[in-house]
């Protein structure tokens, strides 16, 4: 069995995740996901070797500085271990919160000092009692504010009290992460965006940065919902496409009346628009149980791993 | 003298490999509860390790370590026809890539010599 050693303590560790040995131990690392998606529990090998299947997804540099994922570690070999304590946090204030929707608010923050963060990345907001969360970014690449789009989900710990903050609030965001951004090296490629509920937050954002750039393929976007209020940046996005003739806007909502033309299944949809749509970069955001299916038909169309980039809103377990 | 690997275009051949396997692999409804990914790309990372051992590529994969990332496997009751229906895919995705029948032959070798272990006997 091998054993870790955390800020002098030492914990035995068998199966289990070095998350799971550490709040056995009483020892709060933050969390959300527990799936390796949100990389909020980030924590750095200071003596050992980090396991690396405990780093997939991290940025090279973290990777280069032993941080890993504690909910994906099981340790083999023993390993000293510390809080991710040194990363970067940035200072944020609410600028503003929108009501978007029913249960979806425009957050507007701006950070003290510069933050280089692109359209469709996340942010990890940070609670001063230490709760973390991941939010994407739906503003363009180097926007003076940054924009998520929060889903209040009913007794949750993080979104409802993001939804009420009120402007001039204060909050701490680690990050950015993630790879959900527009190519600007594939100026010619189609780009498909699908998502559902806040999905669309990221997708956004590489849209905006592709209009920015003067993309010069066609842009799809798919927004699915379960009812029309669910459409939450209808206007916006009719008007984009108004103005951009590369730009399609393809809404999808499940309970909408007969006959009204956004009526549809997402998964439907966004496998029409792929097979239509030859050689693009398919980007799927939201919930992974809606957006996984949708992952694998598009792998079975034809799309390589590649080309598709999928940001799933992994959530915390239920309790 | 070259190795299969080599042979057979190392990496990139893995890399340009790996997508047509793995589709077949979603696609055959013999085999295509075992690969019910959780994570799609973690998934295909472990197919590109697969991949790498029957090319006869540089990894350091023990009989232990297949016995052990297969176990979770045995107990949904993996067996022979899976094992078969694996090499099958394998065989036609080599054959969709150009590969000549001689070393499509020492590919399913290599597959053969670990199916004790993956298959957890
Ligand atoms: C990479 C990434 C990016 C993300 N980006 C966004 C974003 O842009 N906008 C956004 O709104 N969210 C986003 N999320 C999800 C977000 O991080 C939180 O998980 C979510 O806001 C719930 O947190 P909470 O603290 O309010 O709920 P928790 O306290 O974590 O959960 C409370 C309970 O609700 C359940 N639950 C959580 N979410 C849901 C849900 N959607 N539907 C049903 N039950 C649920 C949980 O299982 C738990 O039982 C993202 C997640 C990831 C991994
Ligand atoms: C032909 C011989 C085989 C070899 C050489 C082989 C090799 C491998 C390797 C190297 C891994 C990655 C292990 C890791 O790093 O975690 C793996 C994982 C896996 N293999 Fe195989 N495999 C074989 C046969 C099979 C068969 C017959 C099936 C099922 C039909 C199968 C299904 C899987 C699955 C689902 C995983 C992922 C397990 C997980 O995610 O925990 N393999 N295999
Ligand atoms: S990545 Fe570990 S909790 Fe999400």
């Amino acid at each position: 069995m091998a054993t870790l050693t955390w800020q002098g303590r030492t914990i035995a560790c068998g199966d289990e995740s070095v998350l799971d040995a550490l709040a056995r131990e009483g020892v709060t690392v933050p969390s959300s996901c527990r799936a390796g998606a949100c990389q909020s529990c980030l924590v750095r090998a200071v003596a050992g070797t980090a396991p690396s299947s405990a780093q997939k997804g991290l940025r090279a540099s973290l990777v280069e500085q032993g941080f890993f994922l504690a909910c994906q570690a099981t340790l083999t070999d023993d390993l000293t271990a510390a809080p991710a304590d040194d990363l970067p946090v940035t200072r944020a204030t609410v600028l503003r919160v929108e009501r978007a929707a029913d249960d979806v608010a425009r957050v507007f923050l701006r950070t003290d000092g510069a933050f280089e963060a692109r359209g469709g990345q996340f942010v990890h907001v940070m609670r001063d009692d230490g709760l973390t969360r991941p939010y994407s970014l739906a503003n363009r690449s180097g926007d003076g504010s940054l924009e998520l789009h929060v889903r209040r989900v009913a007794g949750g710990a993080m979104s409802p009290w993001l939804c009420d903050l009120a402007a001039g609030a204060t909050l701490h965001l680690r990050g950015p992460s993630g790879e959900c951004v527009y190519r600007r090296d594939r100026p010619t490629q189609p780009l498909v965006l699908a998502g559902t509920g806040t999905g669309l937050a990221p997708l956004l954002g590489v849209l905006r940065d592709a209009l920015d750039a003067g993309h010069g393929a066609p842009i799809t976007l798919v927004h699915g919902a379960r009812t029309l209020a669910g459409l939450y940046e209808d206007d916006a996005l009719r008007a984009m496409a108004a103005r951009h003739p590369m730009v399609r806007y393809e809404p999808a909502v499940l309970d909408a009346p007969e006959g009204d033309p956004r009526r549809g299944d997402f998964r439907a949809r966004v496998a029409a628009v792929v097979k239509a749509t030859k050689g693009a970069r398919v980007h799927l955001c939201g919930p992974p149980e809606t957006l996984r299916p949708v992952q694998r038909d598009t792998f079975l169309a034809g799309v390589p791993l590649g080309d598709i980039a999928a940001d799933l809103f992994v959530t915390a377990p239920s309790r | 003298m070259t190795t299969l690997y080599e042979q057979l275009g190392g990496a990139p051949a893995v890399d340009a490999a790996v997508d047509i396997f793995y589709r077949k692999v979603l696609a055959d409804e013999r085999i295509e509860r075992f690969f019910d990914a959780v994570d799609m790309q973690a998934q295909a990372a472990k197919q590109k390790a697969f991949l790498t051992m029957v090319f006869g590529g540089p990894n350091h994969y023990t009989g232990v370590d297949m016995r052990r990332a297969h176990a979770r496997l045995v107990t949904q009751g993996l067996n022979d026809s899976h094992f078969d229906a694996v090499v099958e895919n394998l065989a036609a995705t080599l054959r969709e890539l150009g590969v000549g029948d001689a070393q499509i032959a020492e590919v399913a070798r290599i597959a053969e010599s670990v199916r004790g272990d993956v298959l957890g006997r």
